[in-house]
């Protein structure tokens, strides 16, 4: 992987519907209902329905594919602080990843992001490392 | 929850055996832009690995909230993988009523080396389990 130049990191958007969310139950194995059934959610507390916390990692993990050309991974995480709501529509929502820092150390390229939902920040501190 | 859990490994999941076609699911599933193994693709036996703990300690899936999930990676994820996962509870600490569970999960191969190290932060909310 050549070195990665923060400008031409192109926000990575990725549109989510329900159908999206049940794809990834069925991918994931993750069959909790508050990622269908707007009933369960409401009765938890939830505004509607919310996509996987592990789904919105894994657009992210996308994400740093695409800017990277595939470099391997050597890390990927962050904390779910902020709930993906998805409505019951044909137009779902949008998730955008963008890279706010690079820095290269030792073989390693570590990329900062932001990831939100319309205004809300999604997760907390998403950060992956990937292979120089 | 028993604070007795903290250091206590539970019996591994698997093996899994990592196949094209659910490495393809997964990869439209996830919008994946690459090519080969997506990166969260280990959650398949976390997830398996959280389900067997929980049910170990009584505790209900509904109740549980991720709160963080990191991975490091020792190499990639590859078809024909047969992958095995143990879950060690590393931390337990209480936070207005709710057990914040740091759990690290240990996935290795067939030939028992390390493949990757998850952590993971569950949030079991409403006291006793």
């Amino acid at each position: 992987m050549s070195d990665l130049d923060l400008s031409k990191l192109e926000p990575q958007r990725f549109t989510l519907t329900r159908a999206d969310l049940v794809r990834y139950a069925g991918a994931s194995g993750d069959f909790n209902p508050i990622h269908w059934s707007d009933r369960v959610a409401g009765a938890v507390g939830l505004p509607g329905v919310i996509a996987h916390g592990m789904l919105t990692l894994g657009l992210v993990g996308s994400a740093v594919a695409a800017w990277t050309g595939d470099a391997e991974v050597l890390e990927l995480g962050a904390k779910f602080t902020a709930p993906v709501v998805v409505p019951d529509d044909e137009t779902g929502v949008v998730v955008e990843v963008a890279a706010t820092k690079v820095t290269s150390d030792n073989g390693a390229v570590t990329i900062a992001m932001e990831v939100r939902c319309g205004a809300d920040k999604v997760l907390s501190m998403p950060k992956a490392v990937v292979r120089a | 929850m028993d604070p007795s859990i903290v250091d206590r490994t539970f019996p591994p999941v698997g093996p899994y055996a990592v196949s094209a076609a659910k490495v393809a699911e997964f990869a439209a599933a996830t919008q994946w832009r690459g090519a080969g193994v997506p990166p969260t693709f280990p959650i398949l036996l976390l997830n398996d690995a959280m389900l067997a703990f929980l049910a170990d300690v009584g505790a209900s899936l509904e109740r549980i909230v991720h709160g963080e999930q990191r991975f490091s990676y020792r190499r990639p994820v590859t078809v024909g993988d047969e992958l095995t996962a143990a879950l060690r509870v590393a931390t337990l600490r209480s936070l207005g009523g709710a057990d914040v569970i740091g759990t690290v999960s240990t996935i290795t191969d067939a030939g028992g080396e390390v493949v990757c190290e998850a952590k993971a932060t569950l949030v079991h909310n409403g006291g006793a389990a």
